[in-house]
């Protein structure tokens, strides 16, 4: 298939293989690279890209699995918004199985809470026009990518004038995340593969600084296992070279300015906020509020609560996993207690969370 | 295990495992069951019968390829002929929830009667509920199915080993993407049909020219990866698959790519994995294709010595991963 056998051959990966053995030959240290994006964790699981890689490269999976990095005061909110009389929550379905600190969705929804799965925000849109009676509040968490149709949804509901949409906005954005990452010295990254979906968003530029100020080699990268080799081979080249650059190894979907219409419409309804990042805690200016203008949208702003005060699984180290200083093998929940039918944290729940990554791929 | 039942129970992965194994398996316990077969297979009077049953809940009751009666017709066939069983009698057993409209009904109840005419069984017997609104979605239904062993498949297969191969009748996960895409919430159409249809036919075909038959399962809930887990744990045999052999439609991996599904894990309904003698899988693909349902039949991997009781999937780049069971539901990206 167009797009997806190219990306996928094994004579190329064979030839990739090899020159990034002799870039690691050369450069001879040990290198390590963050994977932010928690479908690039999937993709490296999923071709057992690791396999290929010399022992002293090193892949780290990133904060990049929106369900995982959104925290427990969030998800805390969410419940205590289900539990009111007259709300439908509208939420990616990911969210219904992740543990509160005390409850989850799914518990809610058993005890008579009205929560819909939806594909889209478009989708909660409806369901407000199909019962106004209701208050539909969305679940809006995710990065640059989800952010710009959650946007979209709430000038559509201006514009039809509906007063019974709103949104719980935990967005997050990545150049905040990435710029802590790189200050963490306990984790000394040497380069980012960047992430393809965001990046298709905000284009390549967001990077520039992390290679201008921290001299890290930044490359966005598709899905295939063909990007992820090719990706790395650059940061390695970049590296042997003494360089650090922002190359653009997904320029099938992403460009330098990115896609300036979505940008606008994120830019209009939400304004970065500090925003608290599971594992890794409050980070200046990551996250997205609703602006003033949309306060009406608002859920927490249209019906602010209080919530007792959240509290983390005390055996989860979701957070060190999340931050890459931890794999789930280091974890003494992962695989005993905690599996995808029964996870105790974040990173099991979602498809992109690196524990039901390493669950689904990686043999005992 | 959980205190509540959850969706996920239902999805034939490791909880519904853990279900039977837990509760329903201690409460049950014969020799019967034990097996945890497709069918229970039963002697009487010298004749050895294959007995099965199996509920249809599915929404939309319409979808590309299907509809729910004609899953319920040939699913209760397909786990009656995988067992090498020549199905011969259906039961029909309706859950209508109140304010079904009878057209909808009728066209169900003549899309059943087609399916076991095409596949030469008869429905002899039913039943019929009506629950409150609200209590049931639209139309369940449940069949229950009986067979005859004929003499041939009566001699127990030769065990499986290392070298047998692993034969498919086709293109997998079409059902679960012909389902979602007759789902309003999903923004997007699709060519691809249901692959729902009754097996017994083909595989009665294949049982004729061919004595290496070892095993059939058919990949239905928790699809192909699953069943090959089924099939391998505890066994003294591992499972490698082929990536690049199993035929897929490219608009099912297109659609699974967009949504962050792994095809593997997806349902399918007019599909059978046969484990077969190495030195008939040829010719078993050979007969296979050679009937309408098996036109895209390929070997598409072997038994190994080791890793015993795992599947791994040796990717289309050369290398090779463990290929779970499905650990929950499948549900798509965010981003």
């Amino acid at each position: 298939m167009k797009y997806l056998d190219e990306f996928r051959q094994k004579e190329l990966v064979d030839k990739l293989t090899k020159a990034i053995d002799h870039l690691m030959a050369d450069i001879d240290r040990k290198i390590t690279l963050m994977e932010v994006c928690g479908t690039h964790t999937m993709a490296v699981f999923r071709y057992g890209i690791k396999d290929l890689l010399p022992h002293n490269l090193h892949l780290l999976a990133g904060p990049g699995c929106p369900v995982c990095v959104t925290a427990n005061d969030y998800l805390d909110k969410a419940i205590a918004y289900a539990r009111k009389e007259g709300v439908i929550m509208a939420t990616f379905g990911d969210m219904v199985k992740v543990p509160g600190s005390r409850s989850s969705l799914a518990e809610e929804v058993s005890n008579g809470a009205e929560i819909r799965v939806v594909y889209s925000c478009l989708e909660a849109l409806k369901i407000a026009h199909q019962n106004p009676e209701k208050k539909v509040i969305f679940i809006g968490i995710g990065f640059e990518t989800t952010a710009p149709t959650v946007a979209s949804s709430i000038l559509t509901a201006a514009e039809d004038k509906l007063c019974n949409y709103f949104v719980l906005s935990g967005h997050k954005i990545m150049p905040p995340v990435m710029r802590a990452l790189v200050q963490d010295h306990e984790l000394k990254i040497d380069g980012f593969i960047c992430p393809g979906h965001v990046s298709t968003i905000t284009g390549s530029k967001i990077y520039e600084f992390l290679s201008r100020d921290y001299g890290v080699p930044c490359v966005v990268a598709g899905f295939e296992p063909i990007d992820i080799l090719q990706s790395i081979y650059l940061i390695l080249s970049q590296i042997k070279s003494g360089q650090a650059k922002v190359e653009n190894e997904y320029n099938r979907a992403v460009t330098w300015e990115g896609n300036l219409k979505a940008q606008a419409l994120m830019a209009e309804v939400f304004e970065p906020e500090s925003s608290n990042w599971r594992g890794l805690g409050e980070i200046e200016q990551s996250g997205l509020k609703i602006r003033g203008k949309y306060g009406s949208f608002d859920a927490e702003k249209k019906y602010p609560l209080s919530i007792e005060e959240s509290r983390e699984n005390p055996g989860c180290i979701c957070g060190d996993i999340l931050r890459g200083l931890k794999t789930p093998l280091d974890c003494r929940l992962f695989r005993k207690v905690c599996h995808p039918s029964h996870p105790l944290g974040a990173c099991m729940v979602s498809a992109e969370g690196t524990c039901a990554a390493y669950y689904k791929y990686l043999s005992v | 295990m959980k205190e509540k039942i959850l969706l996920a129970h239902g999805s034939g992965g490791k909880l519904l495992h853990d279900l039977i194994r837990e509760v329903f398996l201690p409460a049950f316990d014969n020799k019967f069951l034990r097996e945890l077969t497709d069918s229970a297979v039963f002697d009487h009077r010298g004749t050895k019968w294959a007995f099965t049953t199996d509920s249809y809940v599915i929404r939309p009751l319409f979808f590309p390829g299907g509809d729910i009666g004609k899953l319920a017709v040939s699913g209760t066939i397909n786990d009656l002929a995988v067992m090498g069983a020549k199905p011969i009698f259906l039961s029909c057993s309706l859950i209508i929830e109140e304010g079904l409209s009878l057209s909808i009904l009728k066209r169900v109840i003549s899309s059943m009667r087609q399916t076991a005419d095409n596949a030469g069984v008869e429905i002899i017997t039913g039943d019929t509920k009506v629950v409150e609104h609200g209590s049931a979605d639209g139309l369940f239904i449940n069949t229950s199915g009986i067979g005859l062993l004929s003499t041939r498949s009566e001699s127990s297969s030769p065990r499986i080993k290392a070298g047998d191969k692993i034969v498919i009748n086709g293109s997998i996960g079409d059902h679960s993407i012909a389902t979602l895409s007759g789902r309003e919430e999903f923004d997007f159409r699709t060519e691809v049909k249901s692959d729902c249809a009754p097996l017994n036919d083909l595989i009665e075909k294949v049982l004729s020219q061919s004595s290496g038959v070892k095993l059939m399962r058919d990949p239905t809930r928790g699809g192909v990866a699953t069943i090959l887990n089924e099939i391998a744990i505890g066994k003294e045999f591992g499972i490698e698959l082929w990536e690049e052999r199993i035929p897929f439609k490219q608009e099912t991996i297109a659609i699974s790519e967009m949504l962050g599904f792994d095809p593997l894990y997806l349902a399918n309904e007019g599909k059978v994995i046969f484990i077969v003698k190495d030195e008939e899988a040829k010719k078993i693909v050979k007969i296979l294709r050679s009937h309408p349902l098996g036109k895209e039949s390929e070997i598409i991997g072997k038994m190994t010595p080791e890793p015993r009781g795992k599947v791994y999937l040796r990717t289309c780049i050369g290398t090779t991963r463990v290929l779970d069971m499905l650990s929950g539901d499948q549900l798509p990206r965010i981003c």
